[in-house]
């Protein structure tokens, strides 16, 4: 297992055990989900391998948008996209404060001090219709500046280089603190 | 018969789309080419738990459906319609608490396009929350084209 090799040793010499670097960064992740009500709403979950993270929706009745065919709601889509946007961006921009143990997203109060990332605008190009099955997204910054962010995202089912839907998105970066007073 | 058509897309854009139930969305208004389609606040649909603010992707799902029905509504008499691409533009947060209602108009169609923009406000409808422009896929039944 090679994947939660610390990026830097905590101190010169020995590497932290990687039962201990895989708490922290599960436990981080875990607590910045959980924190928005909105991603346990829609059921999105996350996995990560080191420090990429891969976004799931498992399929449910409540997201289908036109029940002919039947396929999952564009607003979904949408939402699935944005979500994992603002996932990847703040996991990203808090990394350095998890891996350091300068920030305690697992702390009772943690999802009330943090500031998220704010949309500037969100663009979604749908691909082809999203099938009543999982659904999986992973986002790349492209461009992280002290006050904006530019975020694409890619959402496929059965195959990874068929994309059912991306996304290009701009945000805010909270501003000063990365946590609230 | 036009009315009865309208009245039918009206109820069964809310009625036979799960996910639009789920969230609790009424249509308000109808018209040639346009809807007007409110959701409720709800502490399930908050992204950001320091404020309770809505998420966007909430605001997307809003603004896509009511685009869909400006779509479906326009007097061309679509049967079906899919989004292509929608563009979201966040001008403010919304208040937490206040509903959300957004109207849409569909300009312009094609034999395949239609053209969409968007607005979605809470209780102060001078300062809009989100604005959006849209293209959907769209499709005729050989019966319901005039």
């Amino acid at each position: 297992m090679t994947d939660d090799a610390p990026s830097r040793p905590a101190t010169r010499g020995r590497p932290e055990p990687v039962q201990v670097v895989k708490q922290r960064r599960d436990g981080a992740l875990s607590a910045l989900v959980r924190g928005v009500p909105y991603i346990t709403y829609l059921g999105i979950t996350f996995e990560r391998r080191g420090d990429e993270i891969t976004a799931i929706l498992p399929f449910d009745e409540k997201l289908i948008g036109n029940p002919a065919l039947p396929a999952i709601h564009g607003g979904v889509t949408a939402a699935f996209l944005e979500v994992t946007a603002i996932i990847e961006l703040s996991w990203t921009y808090l990394w350095d404060d998890i891996e350091a143990g300068r920030i305690d997203l697992e702390a009772e109060d943690a999802s009330r001090r943090l500031r998220l990332p704010k949309t500037i605008d969100f663009t979604v190009d749908y691909l082809r219709s999203g099938l009543p099955r999982d659904a999986y997204a992973r986002a790349r910054v492209n461009r992280s500046g002290r006050r904006y962010a530019s975020v694409h995202v890619e959402a496929w089912q059965d195959n990874r280089s068929r994309l059912f839907a991306q996304a290009t998105g701009h945000f805010m970066m909270p501003q000063g603190l990365r946590e609230r007073e | 018969m036009q009315q009865d058509r309208t009245a039918r897309i009206a109820r069964q854009f809310i009625e036979a789309i799960p996910h639009a139930r789920a969230l609790g969305m009424t249509l308000e208004t109808i018209g040639d080419g346009t809807a007007e389609i409110s959701m409720p606040y709800d502490p399930r649909l908050i992204g950001d738990p320091a404020t309770g603010v809505i998420h966007g992707g909430a605001v997307s799902a809003l603004m896509d459906t009511c685009g869909g029905a400006a779509v479906m509504l326009h007097s061309s008499g679509p049967s079906t319609t899919a989004t292509i691409d929608l563009r979201i533009d966040y001008m403010r947060a919304a208040v937490p608490g206040q509903k959300i209602t957004a109207q849409a108009t569909c300009y312009h169609v094609t034999r395949a396009v239609g053209f969409v923009r968007a607005v979605a406000m809470d209780e102060d409808r001078d300062n809009p929350v989100a604005m959006a422009t849209g293209a959907f896929m769209l499709a005729y039944a050989k019966a319901e084209r005039s």
